[in-house]
């Protein structure tokens, strides 16, 4: 079992998200983490897929997704050439003796303190999801109040961009 | 010109090479059937007895054509009695439009009368689906929907149209009938594999599925066994792509395939798997699954390459071009001894005790055969009497068989049967069995009223006769809720309905009542009755290997 990260490039239809969605649940696949937001070309979104399985499920996936018409390019972000980056917002009880412990932790893993409550904190930090789970686990002896993630989103490293796949699919399956 | 969302619908339609729709009116398609008997003279509707009945129809006629079939129905309880016979048609890969009507933009989401989610529902068990919110985009997605079902692994594409949609008004020009996308091809390098594999082989077998029917490659499948001198197995859905009686063809494999057929798969080294998805039903266990052989599976569908059985060479093409290449590539060949054991199998499939004059589903399927033709579309529901027939009817043609697979359906047979007949104009006959058919019998109305020359052989054991059987092999003889006891007199039902009924308790009675009614043409049920202990063999336990094949009842004790 590996965890892997897909993403996909999907023509901004009405329910292609339920699209997406519907088939890793009528397939069995677990979502760890998805994301969508807009791109760069008006009418296009961009999903990013974390997902745990064996190499079985990863193939399955890939190309159960491919099938989905409104996908218009899909990619493998593999974890050594790709930029991946997740936000985590956490609140942390604020007792006053572990100020100092906090803010450090705060600094080490470059994240920001973005609220100041006398009996809270909350904390904003930017990275790889390792990254996150470690802050998590530091936070966990403060005592975490509520946390939230938004899941990976992710590009590849250098000039190659998934973008440069949708021009096949766009002239095979020109718009009617 | 300036059109209505209703209008530029019943254009698209026509435009698109539609002949006959399907359906059932209701209030939010009012619009549509307005505009359906302005054109009837352009368009031909037949409305079903139910919904349902209408999307098995329209799946019937894409199957015994290889047309889009059409389907139309109003929203709400309309559109979810389409749901068996869109996921039907997703499972066997039908090209089918259908054609929901839902209440007004206005009203959506608000649990409105009549009112569902019909896209949400059928995202799963479509090709692709839409929800048009502006008439703008009507004629366009009407357009891609034919695209889409009958592009590459053909399917089920459904529409839903807002009343509002249906009246607003947009601008119409006709186009040109849609054409597929286009489909991938072969490399000359994986041609060159596969013939190289094959000019290895001394076992060769050449797996058929119902990609060869789709993709319209039979003549090329059968002329490639010959070449190489390679016995045919299909799947349940590629049945009639070779004629049964071709020396290479060895019928069904699978759960209840041949003995032939199942045993050749075993001992292959080298199958040639063209159009098929490895289904459960037709390997059984998976892992133990041919595991002498090495597989070249050819699809159009690249995610069913390595889905259920890994292959040795997997080429995503097009069936009829790859297989067309590969006849040159190869080299004509004898396999002599390979030759000898598929007779020796075939031979272990003789029964000397073979009676005609039983009274018993083998011998009326032959009693039928000696009546049609080979252009005679044959319908089945699910169950026995569908392995049966699957197993004993000597097809010919591709297209003639028309049988629900994937989804295995109760209740289809019928609706398919008119759809099929409506769109060959050709005399059908359907088998079915008294579990099935009470499923959706209301569709011998349909049959009636359009005179559809559909001939229903009902055979008739008073059990759901294929539960029966796990129930006595897997079940200890626990008969639960499968003995029905039911009273139905299906000759007084005939008659009630319009059609023809007959009643058999022999073969000469069924052969009087078959001949007669296949000349008359139009509606019959031919009630034939049958023991309830008939099973249908042999039989691969599931999940079991070819060894654990149940050939004789004796086998099991029974």
């Amino acid at each position: 079992m590996k965890q892997f990260v897909i993403s996909i490039r999907v023509l901004n239809k009405f329910g292609v998200l339920s699209r997406v969605a519907s088939m890793f649940s009528r397939r069995g696949f677990n979502i760890d983490s998805l994301t969508v937001s807009e791109t760069e070309t008006e009418g296009i979104s961009r999903m990013t897929i974390t997902a745990t399985g064996d190499e079985y499920t990863r193939k399955q996936i890939i190309l159960q997704l491919n099938r989905l018409h409104e996908v218009v390019s899909i990619g493998e972000m593999p974890f050594e050439n790709s930029l991946i980056r997740e936000l985590l917002l956490i609140k942390v009880k604020n007792s006053g003796e572990h100020y100092q412990e906090i803010m450090d932790a705060v600094n080490i893993f470059k994240g920001s303190v973005i609220d100041y409550a006398p009996d809270s904190f909350c904390i904003e930090v930017t990275g790889e999801s390792s990254k996150l789970n470690t802050f998590v686990s530091v936070m966990g002896k403060f005592g975490i109040i509520e946390m939230c993630r938004t899941g990976a989103v992710a590009l590849g490293r250098g000039s190659v961009s998934l973008k440069d796949m949708d021009m096949a699919y766009l002239n095979v399956y020109k718009k009617y | 010109m300036k059109l209505t969302g209703a209008q530029i619908i019943i254009e698209t339609l026509i435009e698109q090479g539609c002949k006959t729709a399907f359906g059932y009116p209701g209030g939010a398609v009012l619009n549509i059937y307005d505009e359906l008997y302005n054109n009837a003279h352009r368009i031909n509707h037949i409305i079903t007895a139910h919904e349902q009945g209408a999307a098995h129809a329209a799946d019937g006629y894409a199957r015994a054509t290889g047309e889009v079939g059409v389907v139309i129905a109003t929203s709400g309880p309309g559109a979810t009695n389409l749901v068996t016979g869109i996921a039907n048609a997703q499972l066997d890969s039908v090209p089918l439009v259908a054609i929901t009507g839902n209440v007004s933009t206005d009203l959506i989401g608000r649990d409105s009368f009549q009112e569902v989610d019909i896209m949400g529902i059928t995202i799963p068990i479509t090709k692709h689906n839409y929800f048009v919110k502006n008439v703008d985009e009507l004629a366009d997605t009407i357009r891609e929907a034919f695209k889409i079902a009958k592009s590459g692994r053909p399917g089920p594409v459904l529409i839903d149209v807002p009343k509002d949609v249906q009246l607003a008004t947009c601008e119409y020009e006709a186009v040109p009938v849609v054409e597929p996308f286009k489909m991938e091809k072969a490399s000359e390098a994986n041609i060159k594999a596969a013939a190289e594999i094959i000019s290895e082989a001394r076992r060769p077998y050449i797996y058929c599925g119902g990609g060869v029917i789709l993709g319209k490659a039979s003549k090329e499948v059968v002329a490639l066994s010959e070449k190489i001198d390679a016995p045919v197995g299909c799947s349940m859905m590629g049945l009639s792509a070779i004629s049964r009686e071709h020396k290479n063809s060895l019928g069904m494999q699978g759960m209840h395939g041949t003995f032939a057929a199942s045993r050749a798969m075993a001992e292959a080294d080298v199958i040639i798997a063209l159009g098929v998805r490895f289904s459960d039903r037709a390997t059984g266990n998976k892992k133990k699954f041919a595991s002498s052989a090495r597989i070249i599976h050819v699809d159009i569908e690249p995610a069913e390459l390595g889905k259920n059985i890994p292959a040795y060479l997997g080429i995503i093409a097009d069936v009829k071009d790859t297989v067309t290449r590969l006849i040159d590539a190869v080299q004509e060949k004898k396999n002599e001894e390979w030759r000898k054991k598929i007779d020796e199998f075939k031979a272990r499939e003789e029964n000397p005790n073979f009676d005609p004059s039983d009274m018993r589903p083998f011998q009326i399927i032959d009693c039928v055969g000696k009546y049609t033709n080979e252009n005679t579309v044959i319908a089945t529901d699910v169950g026995q009497h569908q392995m049966w027939t699957a197993q004993r009817y000597p097809f010919k043609k591709p297209q003639t068989f028309v049988t629900s697979g994937g989804l295995g359906t109760m209740g289809y047979g019928l609706g398919a049967a008119i759809g099929a007949a409506v769109g060959t104009e050709e005399r059908t006959v359907l088998f079915t069995g008294d579990g099935s058919f009470g499923m959706n019998l209301n569709e011998l109305a349909t049959a009636v009223t359009f005179n559809v020359p559909v001939i229903i052989v009902l055979m008739n054991n008073g059990v759901l006769g294929m539960v029966r059987q796990w129930q006595s092999i897997f079940y200890n003889k626990h008969y639960s809720n499968t003995t029905l006891g039911r009273k139905t007199n299906f000759k007084k039902l005939a008659e009630a309905f319009g059609a023809d009924g007959y009643e058999c308790n022999t073969m000469e009675e069924f052969e009087k009542a078959f001949s007669k009614a296949f000349e008359k043409g139009t509606p019959a049920v031919i009630d034939c009755h049958i023991g309830m202990d008939e099973m249908v063999l042999p039989m691969t336990p599931p999940g079991g290997t070819v060894d654990q094949m149940i050939v004789k009842k004796k086998d099991i004790n029974l």
